[in-house]
């Protein structure tokens, strides 16, 4: 901002609050819809005011889910979504480092055909693949399982383009100096690379537990189990099929317990995300 | 001497454990809340009542869920034994010869006593074949009813005890309580199944020829017939002066009922739970209406559910439990408790009979309506039931076009020509992929 | 390119190289190729019998109605969510960008919306606007509008583009952000000596400096629009009414899926992998110039 234009300025917080109000409002029907009971909210227009209810709700959604729908106790389902998230933000970074390293610091015949080979597997989404991919992982029995829901999503080419990107910053002359140390290409790596990766694997490491908490399509595929469920997926399960029949008070804890954990991480590590976000694209 | 009889100790109480070894039978079903504890307490009532099988009942989500997992599964290798279906994915279990094993032959092999005449006729009906033999075991069926808001009904001075029966009777009720005041007096669940299959049925006009599909492959909608026609332009036209208010394809329009929102409704007779549970008015139910100038209306309703399919590539000693299964499911006494606890009918003629003598209906009037609407008259080949393949996606072309014509969008003889094409395509691409 | 110092090994580039690659194949090339496989056959559900019928999978799809109505239903969608997304975005951040006060707090109350998963979205908004219980339909109906997107296609429309934006903004706010905070302010200063106004600015410095942002959010927000938004439309109306909702990746979904048409929706699928590789490589090709090789 160069000169001052206080009527500007003015006009800048108000669409600033407005647009901050408007991202807002479904937060906080939502959460207010979770602390009523079904009938308080069924009776239009619902309160927009917090009601007593907040604890029997949640206590419920988290020990039972719903009643009428899906009765799997959300407190298992953000377990399994953890744990899915945590194995696929660890396992995409893992792989990712290792096959940038590789393909940085090595020359080795058929170099090239691997480095594409990465690169296609960013034009195959699993949307494009949603069928022979369930079939594959049908076939190698596991469905309803950790490894179905995150060993399918561990190969990224894009985390493995940040650390390519990266490691081209990294000065010849750290890895000069190893090799005349004596140290092989392993020492080097954990004792030098790692280093200096932490910034970028914490940056990643938000973007993808994001993405891993997230997951929705994937997850929706292979898991048939309730005590598969991750809390992505009990929200839809609980959505049994008509406006009033479903238990929208109770979807709607569901619904802040299922995305608290991204926000708050998205909030709270704004910076890593941030940078996380940029890298990942730029 | 004590060596032998020690031997002999070791050796009995080693049969004798193998002797208990249980035969595991996985059961995949779609149950959901109550109507999940309900099956969950028959298996182990089952379970409980003798020691050589066990029944083990996996919830798999919902029926098309469940069928999809079912059929992976099957191609990995591990199937489960029986697996709930819903109705409309009877001709796609039937085209699978390879993959499963019918009732009729699971039951004869294990040498247990099964009559198909024991059980309802439109029941019977929709999961037979061309000869009379059963193919899957009826297990959830329920059929389609008309419910009707009594304090509505007295607010706009009609006599609550007086149930509209024809179409005609319908849209006056509903003009005179859309005068009183009432903002949808008229909505449906399940459009297609009420309007374009039930509708066939009740009035004794075919949807498909081949008995609906039941007599081969090659069968062809007839969904544009002129009744079909016609009672769709009747919706759409109540539709446009807010006489009717469509809620979406599936159950939808119940809570719009029982919330007091809409007065009348065409929907499941699974309903009356939630309504009972829901419901602060007086309320009855009553068979669907009909076209009285239409003859031999009204005939009888078909069903909707599903029922139970037995997996091949199992042991013998497998189906013999299964076998057992379903015939401690056939007895009276547990149609009777699986009837009353979730509103599907009871599937057999003792069942129902057992349940009258103990004065339920009494006590509960309206629970044997979808049990006398089915049974109204004995079915015809165009009441029997329907079988169509790939229906799930033919129900949803159906239900495109009807939206087309609720929306305004397109008129009913436009709409039924397009669903009859699009549903047609889709009758011979299963029929070519079934042939061998 | 290529680094200047690099170690000799026989085998280490390999083991590293070998989970990705393992992963790779197995669970996407191995898949695409079965895709493909069955993109050429008529098979029943269970697998059964399969018989080859060529390209009629194909055919019969560029000649069914209603999938062409999905290509457009989906180049409708995108136009609409990346077209909202980013003016909304790009307002924001330039509002953002203008004040001192507060700036980090707007920033944070922004993008938190990024955490949220678009199915999650979709159960918000579909809550919002549920026509009986929802209280905006309750607003809308006081106003006299009939708010019913169960049968009327285009409010069906409406709703899942609102849901999808609202969940996107918070992407391109932050790009866009980061875009204006890299525009040299000496540039703006010195235009702002010669007289120009803040409006002039931005039509004549700032939005041609943010033209790549642009352009790169614009094909982002595409790819978004096209496969992010599963749980969007599963959410809430599936692809209904009418299909006014049936965008391609939901459709390949439902046809695998719900209707057990193995050949239709493997067909449905190798499209839309076409599809994809155009759009990343106009992604790549244009935007990213990182990728020489």
């Amino acid at each position: 901002m160069v000169e001052n234009r206080p009527l500007l300025t003015f006009f800048s917080h108000a669409i600033l609050i407005l647009g901050v109000a408007v991202v807002a409002f479904p937060l906080y029907v939502t959460f207010i819809a979770s602390t009523h009971t079904l009938e308080e909210i069924l009776t239009v227009p619902m309160p927009l005011l917090p009601g007593d209810h907040f604890l029997s709700n949640y206590a419920q959604v988290l020990a039972a889910g719903s009643t009428r729908g899906s009765a799997a106790p959300v407190g298992a389902m953000m377990a399994n979504s953890l744990i899915v998230a945590l194995c696929i933000a660890v396992g995409k970074i893992s792989i990712s480092i290792l096959s940038a390293f590789a393909i940085v610091y090595f020359r080795f015949p058929f170099r090239n055909f691997f480095f594409w080979m990465i690169f296609i597997t960013l034009m195959l989404p699993v949307e494009v693949r949603i069928i022979p991919t369930f079939k594959v992982v049908s076939d190698l029995k596991m469905l309803d399982s950790y490894v179905g829901l995150t060993l399918p999503l561990i190969a990224s080419a894009t985390a493995t383009f940040l650390f390519r990107q990266f490691f081209l910053t990294i000065p010849d002359e750290l890895a000069e100096a190893a090799r005349i140390d004596g140290a092989g290409p392993l020492r080097f790596f954990k004792d030098v690379v790692l280093p200096l990766s932490t910034t970028n694997m914490a940056a990643l490491f938000v973007i993808l537990f994001i993405y891993g908490w997230n997951q929705y399509l994937w997850p929706l595929l292979i898991t048939t189990n309730e005590s598969m469920y991750t809390s992505v997926i009990g929200i839809k399960r609980m959505i049994v099929g008509g406006d009033s029949a479903t238990e929208w008070n109770l979807v709607m804890a569901t619904a802040m317990l299922a995305l608290a954990p991204p926000a708050l991480v998205v909030v709270l590590m704004q910076k890593w995300f941030v940078k996380g976000l940029v890298e990942t694209e730029k | 001497m004590r060596l032998k009889t020690l031997i002999a100790v070791l050796a009995a109480g080693l049969f004798s454990a193998n002797a208990q070894a249980q035969t595991e039978i996985q059961w995949w079903h779609s149950m959901t809340g109550a109507l999940g504890d309900k099956l969950g307490e028959i298996a182990s009532g089952f379970n409980a009542s003798q020691k050589d099988y066990k029944i083990l009942p996996v919830f798999k989500g919902t029926y098309p869920e469940s069928m999809t997992a079912a059929i992976a599964a099957f191609r990995a290798g591990n199937a489960p034994t029986i697996l709930q279906v819903f109705e409309v994915g009877t001709a796609t279990m039937m085209a699978a010869k390879g993959a499963v094993k019918p009732v009729y032959q699971v039951m004869k092999d294990a040498g247990e006593p099964f009559d198909p005449s024991a059980y309802l006729p439109a029941v019977a009906g929709y999961y037979t074949n061309s000869k009379g033999e059963m193919l899957s075991f009826p297990f959830n069926s329920s059929t389609v009813l008309y419910y009707i808001n009594k304090d509505a009904f007295r607010k706009a001075g009609l006599d609550p005890a007086k149930a509209p029966k024809t179409w005609k009777e319908l849209i006056a009720a509903a003009e005179k309580l859309k005068s009183a005041g009432q903002a949808c007096v008229y909505t449906t669940g399940w459009p297609s199944w009420m309007h374009i299959e039930n509708l066939a049925a009740w009035h004794n006009i075919p949807i498909g020829t081949k008995e609906n599909g039941i007599g081969g492959l090659d069968t062809q909608f007839t969904i544009n017939s002129p009744l079909h026609v016609r009672h769709l332009a009747m919706l759409g036209d109540l539709a446009k002066k807010g006489l009717f208010t469509y809620a979406g394809r599936t159950n939808q329009a119940e809570a719009k009922f029982y919330s007091g929102e809409c007065a009348m409704m065409t929907s499941s007779a699974g309903a009356q739970a939630n309504i009972r549970r829901n419901a602060k008015f007086d309320w009855s139910v009553n068979f669907i209406p009909y076209h009285d100038d239409v003859k031999g209306a009204p005939q009888n309703s078909i069903i909707g559910g599903a029922s139970l399919w037995v997996m091949s590539g199992k042991s013998a000693e497998t189906y013999k439990g299964v076998a057992k299964f379903f015939a401690y499911l056939s007895k009276p006494a547990i149609q009777m408790d699986w009837h009353i606890a979730t509103g599907y009918v009871p599937i057999t003629m003792a069942a129902y009979e057992v349940t009258r003598k103990s004065g339920y209906y009494e006590k509960v009037p309206g629970a044997d309506m979808a049990v006398k609407q089915l049974t109204n008259k004995p079915p015809t080949a165009n009441s029997k039931g329907l079988r169509f393949g790939n229906f799930v996606q033919g129900r949803e072309v159906i239900e495109e076009e009807m939206e087309s014509v609720f929306a305004g969008k397109k008129d009913a003889k436009t709409a039924l020509d397009d669903a009859l094409r699009r549903g047609n395509e889709i009758l011979r691409k299963f029929e070519a992929a079934n042939k061998g | 390119m290529g680094k200047r110092v690099v170690f000799r090994s026989a085998w280490l580039p390999y083991a590293l190289l070998a989970p990705q690659i393992a992963v790779t194949v197995i669970f996407f090339f191995w898949p695409a190729a079965q895709a493909l496989y069955y993109s050429f056959q008529l098979q029943d559900a269970f697998g059964l019998h399969t018989e080859f019928i060529g390209l009629r999978n194909f055919s019969d799809l560029l000649h069914d109605p209603y999938y062409l109505e999905s290509f457009k239903v989906t180049a409708l969608f995108s136009a609409l969510v990346a077209g909202s997304g980013l003016a909304i975005a790009l307002l924001l951040a330039v509002m953002a960008d203008r004040v001192v006060r507060g700036a980090l707090a707007y920033k944070t109350l922004l993008i938190w919306p990024y955490g949220v998963a678009p199915v999650i979205a979709g159960v918000l908004w579909a809550f919002l606007f549920a026509p009986s219980v929802g209280i905006v339909s309750w607003v809308l109906r006081q106003t006299g509008y009939d708010w019913n997107w169960v049968i009327k296609g285009d409010q069906a429309l409406l709703l899942v583009v609102i849901a999808a934006v609202w969940n996107q903004i918070s992407y391109n706010f932050l790009f866009f952000l980061a875009g204006l905070q890299s525009i040299p302010k000496s540039l703006i200063e010195a235009a702002a000596i010669d007289g120009a106004g803040p409006a002039r600015r931005f039509w004549t410095i700032v939005l041609p400096l943010l033209s790549p942002t642009l352009f790169f959010l614009l094909v982002v927000n595409i790819v978004y629009a096209f496969f992010n938004t599963f749980g969007v439309i599963d959410a809430t109306t599936q692809g209904g009414p009418s299909q006014a909702t049936q965008i391609l990746v939901y459709k390949v979904y439902y046809d695998g899926v719900k209707a057990g048409d193995l050949g239709g929706s493997s067909a449905q699928s190798v499209l839309l992998m076409i599809i994809v590789i155009a759009l990343t490589a106009v992604q790549f090709r244009f935007v990213e110039r990182k990728v020489q090789y």
